[in-house]
């Protein structure tokens, strides 16, 4: 990649314009010098697909959670961009425990020092916890 | 307060920048970023499909995280402490004890934690290296090699990225310089580093890393459209320009701080070979990014094309197969 080559294509999305990241480009001479580069329209396009796939499934999320579906702990999760192997490493439990707390029927029956536990690693209150969706 | 007179530079790799730092703040300044990611063995690449990260395949382009700092200062007879931690107190009492005693600590830490960058990055990623160099008013002085400027944290923030879960786990890992010998031998240092990072590419016997790597991600792109639904196949395409672009500059990018390592070590040895070898490197860089921008292009057409992805994996033999001479050379060089 020479230096006139590094992408300039701004990566206008959740503050990522802020960053110029430093990359090894060629110069005219032929030797390697850092050029700040504001972003790249094939890594742009990527990385706004990740967060597009993370908005989608939130908002599936969303509406099961307020249909009775979900609890409120399957929303905050993907919010938090875990999955549940990562989530029940936080919460010191097994996956599958954590699945039946996305039951509404088992969220309703948990604890408040699970509640808490919970709403900790999501960064919230108990309170948003448990009036999500409702 | 502690406050250490450490200078900040912008760098493309966390960890080789954060190596170049620390070393700079001892007065090594001789030790450049492409210098310390060449005798770190800094270049790889691996391709673990049964691994997921997020519900998609883990590529890598880069070397297991804390390697590049432990080769280099180990090539270098350099004095270092490393430490991992078993609760986020002690680790942040030991981090306070370092910068007391006026020495700035590397460590690792989860992307996602970290508020001072902006959120298109921060995803579960917790390989990131950064430095702390003193702490203000309960405030913790950040160098990131990847922004432009230092940058401040909130301890609690930092605790958190310290002890981030998921693959890998930090642990609290920190480390920091306690000597550095009078005299280093660059040279020395270079062909180790030359000779670990061929070994590295070249001898795995095991698919998923290396140059077989290469070729093993190929196979799989080719069947993306047979195994995946579309949006799947879309999300492991994504993934891998993410991996290779986004996070830590990835594989083109590595592949240029590679050549501007082998550039930088023909000039100090005297050696056109090496001049030689960069400028081949240069263009296999070019390849990669030219896989990237083809497989950006096969996302936006949201359709799973065979011919396409076939396409797709033809560049990746095409790579594979130049970075397998490339690593050969670079075997076979005397000394």
């Amino acid at each position: 990649m020479k230096v006139n080559e590094v992408p300039q294509d701004s990566r206008d999305f959740r503050g990522g314009e802020k960053l110029k990241k430093l990359v090894y480009a060629v110069d005219k001479d032929g030797k390697y010098t850092g050029v700040n580069s504001a972003g790249w329209e094939a890594e742009n396009f990527a990385t706004r697909q990740a967060w597009d796939a993370v908005d989608e499934a939130l908002a599936e999320t969303e509406a099961k959670v307020k249909a009775g579906e979900l609890s409120p702990i399957a929303y905050y999760m993907q919010k938090s961009l875990m999955d549940k192997a990562l989530l029940a490493k936080y919460v010191d439990k097994w996956g599958w425990q954590v699945s039946r707390h996305m039951k509404p029927s088992v969220f309703q029956r948990l604890g408040r020092p699970m509640l808490e536990k919970y709403a900790a690693v999501f960064n919230i209150t108990v309170d948003e916890l448990l009036s999500f969706g409702k | 307060m502690s406050q250490v007179n450490f200078q900040h530079h912008q760098h493309a790799h966390c960890e080789s920048g954060v190596t170049a730092n620390l070393l700079a703040y001892e007065g090594l300044h001789q030790v450049t970023e492409p210098l310390a990611f060449g005798i770190g063995a800094g270049l790889f690449f691996a391709h673990i499909p049964f691994l997921k990260v997020s519900g998609t395949p883990g590529s890598t382009f880069r070397s297991w995280p804390g390697s590049i700092f432990k080769r280099v200062t180990n090539s270098l007879g350099i004095d270092v402490s490393t430490q991992r931690f078993s609760s986020p107190e002690k680790a942040m009492a030991a981090l306070d004890e370092v910068l007391e005693r006026g020495k700035p600590a590397g460590m690792l830490s989860s992307v996602y934690y970290l508020p001072y960058l902006p959120e298109a990055f921060r995803f579960h990623f917790n390989a990131h290296n950064l430095v702390a160099f003193g702490k203000e008013n309960g405030v913790y002085n950040i160098s990131d090699p990847v922004l432009e400027e230092a940058a401040t944290i909130l301890p609690e923030d930092l605790a958190k990225a310290r002890f981030a879960k998921g693959t890998p786990e930090p642990r609290g890992f920190m480390y920091y310089i306690k000597n550095v010998p009078a005299d280093i031998d660059l040279r020395t240092a270079i062909k180790k580093g030359i000779k670990k990072n061929a070994f590295l590419m070249l001898s795995p016997p095991l698919p998923w890393f290396g140059i077989n790597a290469i070729f093993l991600l190929a196979k799989k792109i080719r069947k993306y459209p047979q195994q995946l639904t579309p949006r799947q196949a879309q999300l492991y395409l994504g993934n891998i320009i993410r991996m290779q672009e986004e996070i830590g500059t990835g594989g083109a990018g590595f592949r240029f701080l590679y050549a501007a390592f082998l550039q930088e070590a023909s000039e100090l040895m005297k050696r056109d070979d090496l001049a030689e070898l960069a400028v081949e490197l240069t263009s296999i860089g070019d390849e990669w990014r030219n896989f990237a921008y083809s497989a950006a292009r096969q996302m936006k057409a949201r359709k799973t094309d065979l011919v396409s992805y076939d396409e797709l994996g033809d560049m990746l033999v095409s790579i594979g197969n130049r970075e397998k001479d490339f690593f050969k050379r670079l075997d076979k060089l005397k000394w």
